[in-house]
């Protein structure tokens, strides 16, 4: 059962296995059907389940995410498709004034089982408009839950549990992780999905990254492994909520935490886990947290300078080194 | 009509008059807080339209809702306790005035942002049209509320895929303080349904009867398929001394001269058309009165009387969709 397929591939196994069982998932956005996804998502979908249920949208995001929501509250389970984040800004209002508060403010009488695939981050020389992370934004909105898979095993496996989950979801991929490849198990038990995941383990300290950043400290791990640098890299997968315990436990081991993210750093996902890691693990660590994040810069579209304005491996190397190191940390 | 609709449609006028004028009272009182959005003068319009819909049939709507929650069929005692913040409410206190859910009654919510009740109708027409059942959706929006982006993206989604909508535009003339032909280069809302080639109609919305022969219509078409309808219906505030003390309960109200020039009260003008038909007398009309009023004041005791939802409720709630034990299973 287990095969090497493309991240892509993954979420439209995932979005196949799910239609095929249940007629009350449905999936809308721009360009998701005749034409099959912007990224190949929902290929095949239109032809196998027809255009009801698999429909096409004029450019109006923030009535398509509306219509999510409306959808939800009468039993379906949409998966809603944003062609890209940046895009996700003009449906704002549906995703947190609607989404993320009509089960709360309705006393718990309307669920919402939404889920809001989109696309984020830095792909390449795409300009400042094209090349934004949000995360920091949609974390902080209570009542939303946010997912960040990393590897197409996640993509597959946290798809088919967002749609099962009744909790509005935002699924938030990458640009750059569509055409990543690795092994798919259909059958394997999925983690539930909030879980945190331990990549790699090592003594010496804990990085902690998600989504595409998740990739690049592994790649800085094994080269400072060759230095004798034994790095744990830990995978969030979920931003909200985020799995503390994971963190917690691994940061106590090795007494040095290092938080990468692509996100600007100012107020970013970092801060937040940096802010709890340091109440709850203060005792146990040798030196302050360190975070590798992106630039608080909008993305220059010149590709020296964009590739300079988010974490490089290079730049989750040298931190590490800092950071065990036994001279002091400078950030 | 005969004449027990005639009746039941003059007692929903009354209660509707005669809760929105305890709530307004309660709020005088220091009782109930936050924003209040009263309805008196426009009753013709909510008891017009949802005595035309059928039980199966969804209503989405605005801030200004408690009237339409009442017609609909939530009782008063949970609507009033709502507005009191009290646990019994029927959103156990976690909406509040403008956001009043009945999944029950297949009330979609009060929202409160401008412009957001389009995209709910969508979002569950789409769902009523994909399991090609014969109901409708009921939306409504104020004149200011036309000229939100949401407005113009989902009149489009709902002709191009012929949804079951009624589009109902409570036109009173004013978004709070600034009056229609200082918002809207087009006054004549329904006009700008046209430009979707959506059927839209101008109807007088201060006659209860006009209201509901149009929705009646209009939701006949929308039920067996025939996609979206769009009801501009004209309405003003009452022109009595009670709804104009309450109507300052808000800031930037229309001015007492303008609400005279509207005409006469919807009430005052349906029990009088009752009259003249003998459908009903001043008896009939004021034990009636006297009927609502024991019904109300029983709501605001009840309301009063309730307890407070403690943090433990907010927190219970928040997470009663979460269903971690779902989630942390595989989906096999
Ligand atoms: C998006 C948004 N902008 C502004 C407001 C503040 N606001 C509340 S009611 C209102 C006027 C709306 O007028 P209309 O749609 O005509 O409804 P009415 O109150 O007359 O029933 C405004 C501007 C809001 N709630 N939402
Ligand atoms: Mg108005």
């Amino acid at each position: 059962m287990s095969e090497e397929i493309y991240y892509w591939q993954a979420l439209n196994r995932a979005m196949d296995t799910e239609m095929a069982a249940d007629d009350s998932i449905i999936t809308l956005g721009e360009d998701v059907g005749l034409y099959g996804g912007t990224y190949r998502v929902t290929e095949g979908l239109m032809a196998k389940y027809g255009e009801w249920r698999v429909r096409d949208t004029p450019i109006s995001e923030n009535s398509f995410t509306g219509l999510g929501v409306g959808a939800a509250m009468l039993g379906l389970r949409p998966v809603v498709e944003i062609m890209t984040i940046n895009f996700a800004l003009f449906a704002i209002d549906a995703i947190i004034n609607m989404a993320a508060k009509i089960p709360f403010m309705s006393g718990g009488q309307f669920p919402m089982p939404l889920t809001i695939r989109m696309p984020g981050g830095v792909a390449r020389q795409l300009g400042a408009q094209h090349s934004q992370r949000l995360e920091h934004t949609l974390m902080n909105v209570p009542g939303l839950r946010m997912v960040v898979p990393a590897t197409p095993q996640d993509a597959y496996g946290q798809l088919r549990q967002a749609i099962h989950s009744d909790d509005p979801i935002i699924f938030l991929e990458h640009e750059l992780l569509y055409f990543s490849k690795g092994v798919v198990d259909e059958t394997a038990v999925a983690p539930p999905i909030h879980q945190a995941m331990l990549r790699r383990t090592g003594r010496d300290m804990t990085c902690i990254a998600y989504s595409q950043m998740v990739l690049l400290a592994l790649e800085a791990a094994e080269q400072l492994a060759s230095e004798g640098i034994e790095m744990t890299v830990i995978d969030l997968r979920s931003l909200s909520p985020i799995d503390w315990e994971t963190c917690v436990q691994s940061v106590q081991q090795t007494h040095h935490c290092l938080i990468v993210e692509e996100d600007c750093r100012f107020a970013g996902a970092g801060a937040e886990l940096a802010a709890t890691l340091q109440e709850r693990c203060f005792y146990f660590l040798d030196k302050p947290i360190q975070r590798v994040a992106g630039l608080d810069i909008p993305t220059p579209f010149n590709g020296k300078l964009e590739a300079a304005s988010i974490p490089r491996t290079k730049d989750i190397i040298e931190a590490a080194r800092r950071l065990v190191s036994s001279a002091g940390v400078q950030s | 009509m005969d004449k027990w609709h005639m009746s039941r449609m003059l007692r929903d006028m009354l209660r509707a008059r005669a809760f929105e004028e305890a709530t307004a009272q309660g709020y005088a009182q220091g009782k109930i807080a936050g924003f209040l959005h009263l309805y008196p003068g426009e009753e013709a319009v909510a008891v017009g339209v949802l005595h035309a819909a059928e039980p199966g049939d969804y209503v989405v709507s605005t801030y200004r809702e408690h009237v339409h929650a009442l017609v609909r069929g939530i009782p008063a005692q949970e609507i009033m306790a709502e507005l009191h913040g009290k646990k019994t409410g029927i959103s156990k206190g976690m909406g509040g005035s403008m956001h009043l859910f009945d999944a029950s009654r297949r009330f979609l919510g009060g929202y409160a942002i401008v412009g957001e009740t389009y995209p709910i109708a969508l979002g569950a027409a789409y769902a009523v049209a994909y399991r090609r059942l014969p109901e409708a959706v009921i939306c409504f929006f104020g004149d200011g509320a036309v000229n939100q982006g949401t407005f113009h993206e989902s009149l489009n989604m709902a002709a191009l895929w012929k949804l079951p909508i009624l589009f109902v535009c409570e036109n009173n003339h004013y978004q709070i303080g600034t009056e229609i032909h200082r918002h809207s280069a087009i006054t004549e809302v329904y006009k700008r349904a046209c430009g979707y080639g959506i059927p839209a109609e101008k109807v007088d919305g201060m006659d209860v009867l006009s209201v509901h022969a149009a929705a009646q219509k209009a939701l006949e078409r929308v039920r067996s398929g025939d996609g979206p309808q769009f009801l501009e219906l004209d309405a003003y505030r009452a022109n009595d001394p009670i709804a104009a003390a309450i109507h300052e309960a808000e800031s930037g109200y229309p001015n007492p001269a303008a609400m005279a020039a509207a005409g006469p009260d919807c009430i005052s003008l349906f029990s009088a058309h009752c009259c003249r038909e003998k459908h009903l007398d001043e008896t009939d009309i004021e034990r009636m009165r006297q009927e609502v009023q024991t019904e109300i004041d029983a709501a605001v005791r009840f309301a009063e009387e309730s307890a407070e939802p403690d943090m433990e409720t907010a927190w219970s709630i928040l997470h009663a969709n979460r269903r971690y034990e779902t989630l942390m299973e595989s989906p096999e």
